[in-house]
């Protein structure tokens, strides 16, 4: 069974239809790169799923569970965590705070435990900001020691995008869905990203999702491509294979020539 | 200065003598405004990284001057118009005796003339302490400064030194209880102030550095001793201090108590409640319905302690009431249906079809003293300190929540709501439990404040209480205790020393409010964040451009956009 089957998605911005009859599964494991052109409907699909829009239309399974009608906290809980394209930091907080932020929903420690500060919330709270630690040990010395106590708006490009995969990990989700995750990326920052993602599979065992427009990214990180055009899917496959279809070329990579390496 | 004479405010400050007989508050007030144009004027452009310091020279001194000298010729003008034509139809306060004052009792074309030198002259002056070293510098402007406060706090003083058994400082520096300052009394002050401040110079950093140079444990039994020694003047404040002053501090603690409560709301969560006086109310009416015998809906009574466990059931449900339909608001809309319930907790409060519960216009008489065990607090001297111990307890509401799982979902929630619900921060509970728990504190501050003046009357609970609260937080600054704290202690007991000047003092809040905006947005102890946040932009241009560019771009592209 997939882990997350989507059937006749649909969802219309009045008389835009953002996505048309989407179909569209992953599989555990899986990376997966959904592909198009601008205005596709690709930040919109992962909208969908993480319930911060609600689909007009069709059903969105994860993990056997039918998760339209949630609310993205819901959603978030069962298992599927997202990062945004245009970085969507908290800024006034600091590095540390924005990954424990994460672990808001697999904790539990109530007011009470807060005002009070019962051991049972002082454990809490250490294992959250060990937790938070760990997985911003995931990346190296980019988000170590003097940086955890850094606002998150004083990071440079490349870390704050760092950083919002930090905390949709600490989350502890299945399924990472990343938006662009190289966007503004320099070349170099482009090559250990790529790398990034392949051990965030590798080393972490999530399932990935990931929108992205750099196609050696593509190439190097997907086991499947889908490519979306005006909210319907185009076709999918390997990257060879999605990269020598007619269609695709003509709606979106334009002269094969500038397929790159 | 036009406006200020405009206002009557040197015609009333008049009378008012700063230094007996010399110098008159009205005159010394327009003045040192000449003197601030001129500093400002005179002021040396901020040092760029890379370029020499500018010094300053004459230039600045004739800025000063030209400042200065710009006032005076305004305010010669409105003499000459005030002496011409009758202003009083449209200005009342433009009356014959404001041009005896401006104009020192000489006739019009004199009176224009030395009013542009003096107002030039000062405003040189104020220019020429640019020119001075910084440590003169310091040591000028603080005694001057501290010759005016004593002054103007006149009664404060008194109070203190009567209170302490030191009458003969009384008279030796003022012309009376209340009164003025003797010119030896103002030379005295002068004088030790200017010593004072010489050898307060770099030794403030100094001390500040050898704490924090410490190790950990000694610094924290510092920490704890100066806390304990400040407990102990604080302990004894009430008693010397007397009713008036007590009174005033028990006022400023129970607006403390709110601000630190909607500090939580505002501060922490971001939820701007423009009606927050309505769980002030709440608290207050609680207490009085179930303590009062003259309560005209409930019996039999119980002590105001015992009503303290009602009090938060009550706000609480009163926050649950406020925060439910305002979920799936945000920013502007919120402020404005909070007001709506500001409001109509007032009405409520007043209106005859709720008379039988809460008393109608005639409130509720006759709420006994807060009780706890044998002692009986009456005296504003008594309220001080279980006051005082509830702001305690809210501050450390406040820092325990701050560092917790909910502080920081509130934060986040501040920060982006749609992104903290992606993060799995569950939005409803989030602002339910920001109001409920700033909805509790304040309600306490209502409790205490019904105990204390033993009755409640709904025209208490304007939505002027409301402003005030958010005033003080703005002010003092967002998310921070000590800002919070001191910003209670400027808006409220200040204007409550200085009841004499009552009749300008929105027009002081206002100026304040400018000012603090202009050139200090983010209050005068900010939380460490909120400084940063709020100057970046002066730390790199790259951060402001990556800060502001995408706060715009992200509020601009719609969420459905690809």
């Amino acid at each position: 069974m997939p882990m997350l089957e989507i059937q006749g998605l649909n969802k219309a911005f009045g008389g835009l239809r953002a996505i048309n009859g989407l179909e569209l599964h992953v599989d555990e494991g899986e990376v997966v790169s959904v592909i198009g052109p601008n205005g596709a409907g690709k930040t919109t699909f992962f909208n969908l799923v993480t319930g911060m829009e609600t689909p007009d239309e069709g059903s969105i399974v994860f993990d056997g569970q039918d998760v339209v009608g949630l609310r993205p906290n819901q959603i978030l809980k069962l298992g599927m965590a997202r990062t945004f394209q245009n970085v969507r930091l908290f800024p006034a907080m600091t590095v540390l705070e924005n990954v424990m932020v994460g672990q808001h929903s697999r904790t539990k420690a109530g007011l009470f435990g807060a005002v009070f500060k019962t051991p049972s919330q002082r454990r809490e709270e250490v294992e959250i900001e060990e937790r938070a630690k760990e997985v911003l040990s995931f990346f190296g010395t980019r988000l170590a020691g003097y940086r955890h106590d850094q606002l998150s708006m004083v990071l440079s490009y490349a870390n704050r995008r760092r950083l919002e995969i930090a905390r949709a990990m600490a989350t502890g989700p299945r399924l990472l869905l990343l938006d662009e995750p190289t966007a503004g990326m320099n070349p170099r920052e482009t090559i250990e990203l790529t790398e990034l993602i392949g051990r965030l599979r590798s080393e972490k065992g999530y399932t990935i999702v990931l929108i992205e427009h750099d196609m050696q990214v593509v190439r190097n990180v997907s086991d499947r491509v889908v490519v979306l055009d005006h909210g319907v899917k185009l076709t999918e496959g390997s990257y060879d294979e999605v990269s020598s279809n007619e269609k695709v070329i003509e709606a979106y990579l334009g002269r094969p020539a500038e397929l790159g390496a | 200065m036009v406006l200020v004479a405009a206002t009557g405010m040197v015609a009333t400050f008049q009378p008012r003598l700063v230094i007996d007989p010399i110098v008159p508050l009205g005159i010394l007030f327009l003045y040192l405004l000449a003197f601030a144009f001129g500093w400002m004027a005179g002021q040396p452009p901020a040092t760029l990284e890379g370029y020499e310091p500018a010094t300053a020279g004459s230039r600045n001194v004739l800025a000063g001057a030209l400042a200065g000298l710009l006032g005076g010729l305004c305010l010669g003008l409105l003499l000459i118009a005030i002496t011409v034509f009758d202003l009083r139809g449209v200005f009342i306060n433009m009356s014959p005796e404001l041009a005896e004052i401006l104009g020192f009792g000489l006739p019009v074309a004199a009176a224009v003339f030395v009013i542009a030198v003096a107002s030039a002259f000062m405003g040189a002056l104020g220019a020429g302490v640019h020119l001075l070293s910084r440590r003169v510098r310091r040591a000028l402007i603080g005694a001057l400064t501290a010759v005016i406060v004593f002054s103007v706090l006149t009664d404060l003083f008194g109070q203190l030194f009567a209170g302490l058994s030191l009458e003969p400082v009384i008279d030796f520096l003022y012309t009376g209880r209340g009164g003025a300052l003797t010119i030896i009394g103002s030379v005295v002050i002068f004088g030790a102030f200017i010593v004072l401040f010489w050898w307060m110079e770099g030794r403030d950093s100094t001390l500040r550095q050898r704490v924090q140079a410490m190790p950990k444990g000694q610094r924290s039994r510092w920490q704890i001793g100066a806390a304990l020694i400040i407990l102990v003047i604080l302990y004894f404040v009430p008693r010397i201090m007397g009713p008036f002053v007590s009174q005033i501090l028990v006022t400023a603690g129970i607006y403390l108590l709110m601000a630190l409560g909607l500090n939580i709301v505002v501060g922490y969560a971001g939820l701007l409640d423009l009606g927050y006086v309505a769980f002030f109310a709440v608290g207050a009416y609680t207490t009085a319905i179930l303590t009062s015998p003259q309560s005209p809906a409930f019996n039999p009574e119980i002590s105001v302690l015992a009503s303290l466990p009602f009090v938060m059931v009550a706000a609480a449900i009163a926050g649950i009431l406020v925060a439910t339909p305002v979920i799936r608001m945000r920013g502007d809309y919120l402020a404005i249906v909070t007001l709506g319930f500001g409001e109509i907790a007032r009405i409520l409060l007043n209106s005859e079809w709720l008379a039988p519960v809460f008393g109608g216009a005639q409130g509720i008489t006759n709420i006994p003293d807060l009780q706890i065990g044998p002692l009986t607090f009456s005296t504003p001297q008594d309220y001080f300190y279980p006051i005082f111990l509830f702001v305690l307890l809210a501050a450390y509401v406040t820092f325990a929540l701050q560092k917790s799982r909910w502080g920081r979902a509130w934060m986040a929630m501040r920060e982006d709501e749609s992104v903290a619900e992606a993060m799995g921060v569950n939005i409803v509970t989030a602002k339910l439990s920001a109001f409920v728990v700033g909805a509790i504190l304040a309600s306490f501050g209502g409790s205490l404040f019904a105990a204390q003046i033993g009755s409640v009357f709904p025209h208490t609970f304007d939505i002027v209480v409301s402003i005030t609260v958010l005033v003080i937080i703005i002010v003092g600054g967002m998310g921070s205790v000590p800002g919070v704290t001191l910003g209670a202690l400027v808006l409220i007991v200040l204007p409550n020393l200085l009841r004499e000047f009552s009749e300008y003092q929105f027009l002081f809040y206002g100026v304040l409010l400018i000012v603090m905006m202009l050139k200090r947005p983010e209050g005068f102890i900010p939380s460490k964040r909120r400084a940063q946040e709020l100057h970046t932009e002066e730390l790199s241009q790259d951060a402001w451009l990556e800060i502001y560019g995408e706060k715009g771009q992200a509020e601009q592209v719609p969420e459905g956009a690809v």
